[in-house]
């Protein structure tokens, strides 16, 4: 009789399970649908209770953190920074990646962990000579400076991650490429990329959110405020509307700076999830 | 095949070793050099000054005090994220509950929040007046305090905030490896008696230990770290009367406020140290034999 113990009794302690299961979804989205609420709402109303619904939508304080509290700005500022660095992280890690992994020369290991050994070197490590290195490159302050900051260290996980999956492709495509003629980068950009892509999808999610996330790089090296990445201008933002107690708009530009990203992953979830876990279990 | 290879090889490493060697590599070296110079940035007064940075770190309050912190935050956050994400994650996969997915999908939201959202987000859920933190409290009949402003909760209330975003990230980690774990050892276990609670501490928790290390490892420099939420959300920042004040806050005040960049990097030295020494003492300490799992 198999059976028999498979017939569940009730058991007091999944009730529980499942008031702590709800309960940690309540913790994590309630202060996220709070600042969706209030961004719609005046600023008196803000003020007297927390749980008051708007009286009507007020939409002219996403318009004000959009345009005046030039949250627009700073959106596109981090969106032209990030997405080139990414594009760059993935074009230069790819190249190197797939070199070491693809061919043996004199040097190939000491290339290689030095790159494995970016990662073990606590950022704020390199900050001060990195601030005068961009200094004198005569970078400091603008978006140039920072993609290629960025990039430089998005690296060393990308050659990591990518040269143990240019590894477990098969070689025979690339090899009847050879016999037909292609060149060594022809294999590389019209072969192996094309065959290396769930990699590089996963490994650009994982950059593109990390550089996104990023605050110490920019606020040491992107003084400028016509520059000002969104972290940055949030941070400002925080403490200019308090000042001015423009709740409101402080609470639409975080909800603008939330929801594209939370928006992007409910249609991506599963390439997403994967792409940021792929960093931890290796 | 073989022809023009080293040219192609070169062509495709001179760009990106050239950016990394200035970029990383150099200011990493620079950065060991520098912590032993009175440096204050101006090019030609480099004192070779020695050690003496160091002692002088050993004697400085903030750099104390911080450190203090630093070590409160690294054996808070890491354990009672990985508890929170062990039980979430066990209660959700070995359940074989119905909508877990969901729950998996919510909790990894926070993960998602760019540190400046979250750390601008809960500088309001905290306060006092108008806060959701003490509007819950209001509607339970509990009197809110000023979370940020109280130098004894400051640090608590900023390491609730990291476990609050970093949960949801290592439920999806566990629930990955515990759903490769084979059903019947699981049920052998149950039939032999064992309770629930015993079956996740003597059978999950030792086959899903490996990614139990690599949580402790990254949360444990997380809370070394620490800089970009204390910077974002607490008074001063670094307030009440140092009561949040991190490392890395030292270090940033020290070069880009007064100017001490030898005495910053030699801050960034010893950070170094502090995050090599944890990493080795976490792959020591909670060094098990592997279990392989048939």
């Amino acid at each position: 009789m198999t059976h028999s113990h498979r017939v569940r009794r009730p058991r007091p302690w999944t009730s529980l399970l499942h008031v702590a299961l709800v309960g940690w979804g309540v913790i994590v989205t309630l202060p996220l649908v709070w600042a969706v609420m209030s961004s719609f709402k005046a600023d008196r109303d803000i003020l007297t209770s927390p749980w008051s619904l708007p009286d009507r939508l007020h939409g002219e304080n996403w318009v004000r953190a959009w345009t005046e509290a030039s949250i627009g700005r700073y959106f596109l500022n981090s969106a032209v920074v990030v997405g080139s660095a990414v594009v760059l992280t993935m074009l230069f890690g790819a190249m190197v990646a797939y070199v070491l992994a693809r061919y043996r020369f004199p040097g190939s290991r000491l290339i290689y962990y030095l790159f494995i050994a970016g990662m073990a070197f606590p950022l704020f490590l390199a900050l001060v000579p990195l601030f005068f290195v961009v200094r004198s490159l005569g970078l400091l302050g603008t978006p140039l400076g920072l993609i290629l900051v960025y990039t430089a260290y998005a690296l060393p996980f990308t050659v990591f991650f990518l040269t143990s999956f240019f590894r477990t492709l098969p070689t025979s495509v690339a090899e009847a490429a050879f016999l037909d003629g292609c060149s060594h980068s022809g294999v590389f950009f019209r072969v192996m990329l094309p065959m290396a892509k769930p990699g590089l999808i996963s490994v650009g999610i994982f950059n593109f959110l990390g550089l996104w996330n990023q605050y110490l790089l920019p606020l040491a090296l992107n003084p400028e405020e016509s520059e000002f990445v969104l972290a940055q201008g949030l941070a400002v933002l925080a403490v200019r509307q308090g000042y001015a107690s423009d709740w409101s708009g402080l609470f639409a530009g975080l909800t603008i700076s939330m929801l594209p990203v939370l928006a992007a992953y409910v249609v991506f979830q599963r390439r997403i999830t994967s792409g940021l876990t792929a960093g931890a279990v290796r | 095949m073989r022809h023009r290879r080293l040219p192609f090889i070169a062509g495709f490493l001179v760009l990106p070793l050239t950016l990394y060697a200035v970029l990383v590599l150099s200011p990493y070296a620079q950065a060991f050099y520098l912590a032993l110079t009175d440096w204050r940035g101006v090019s030609a007064r480099a004192e070779f000054v020695g050690a003496d940075n160091f002692a002088r770190l050993l004697d400085d309050p903030q750099v104390l005090g911080a450190l203090k912190n630093n070590a409160v935050m690294l054996l808070v956050v890491p354990i009672a994220t990985v508890v929170l994400a062990l039980f979430l994650a066990a209660a959700l996969s070995l359940g074989r509950r119905r909508g877990a997915g969901v729950y998996r999908v919510v909790y990894f939201f926070p993960q998602l929040l760019s540190v400046a959202v979250v750390g601008v987000l809960f500088q309001f859920v905290y306060t006092p007046n108008s806060g959701l933190l003490n509007g819950v409290l209001n509607l339970l009949g509990i009197e809110g305090r000023s979370w940020l402003g109280d130098p004894s909760l400051a640090l608590w209330a900023v390491m609730a905030v990291v476990v609050w975003s970093a949960v949801g990230f290592y439920v999806v980690l566990f629930c990955a490896a515990m759903e490769s774990i084979p059903r019947e050892i699981l049920e052998a276990a149950a039939i032999d008696g064992a309770s629930a609670l015993t079956r996740l501490i003597r059978v999950v928790l030792p086959l899903v230990w490996e990614n139990v290390q690599v949580a402790f490892i990254y949360l444990g420099m997380a809370a070394l770290d620490g800089f970009a939420i204390v910077q974002i959300m607490t008074v001063g920042p670094g307030g009440p009367d140092n009561a949040t004040e991190v490392l890395g806050l030292t270090l940033y005040r020290n070069a880009f406020t007064y100017g001490k960049f030898g005495y910053a990097s030699a801050l960034g030295v010893a950070l170094f140290f502090l995050t090599l020494a944890l990493a080795v003492l976490v792959l020591r300490g909670s060094r098990r034999d592997r279990v392989e799992m048939a």
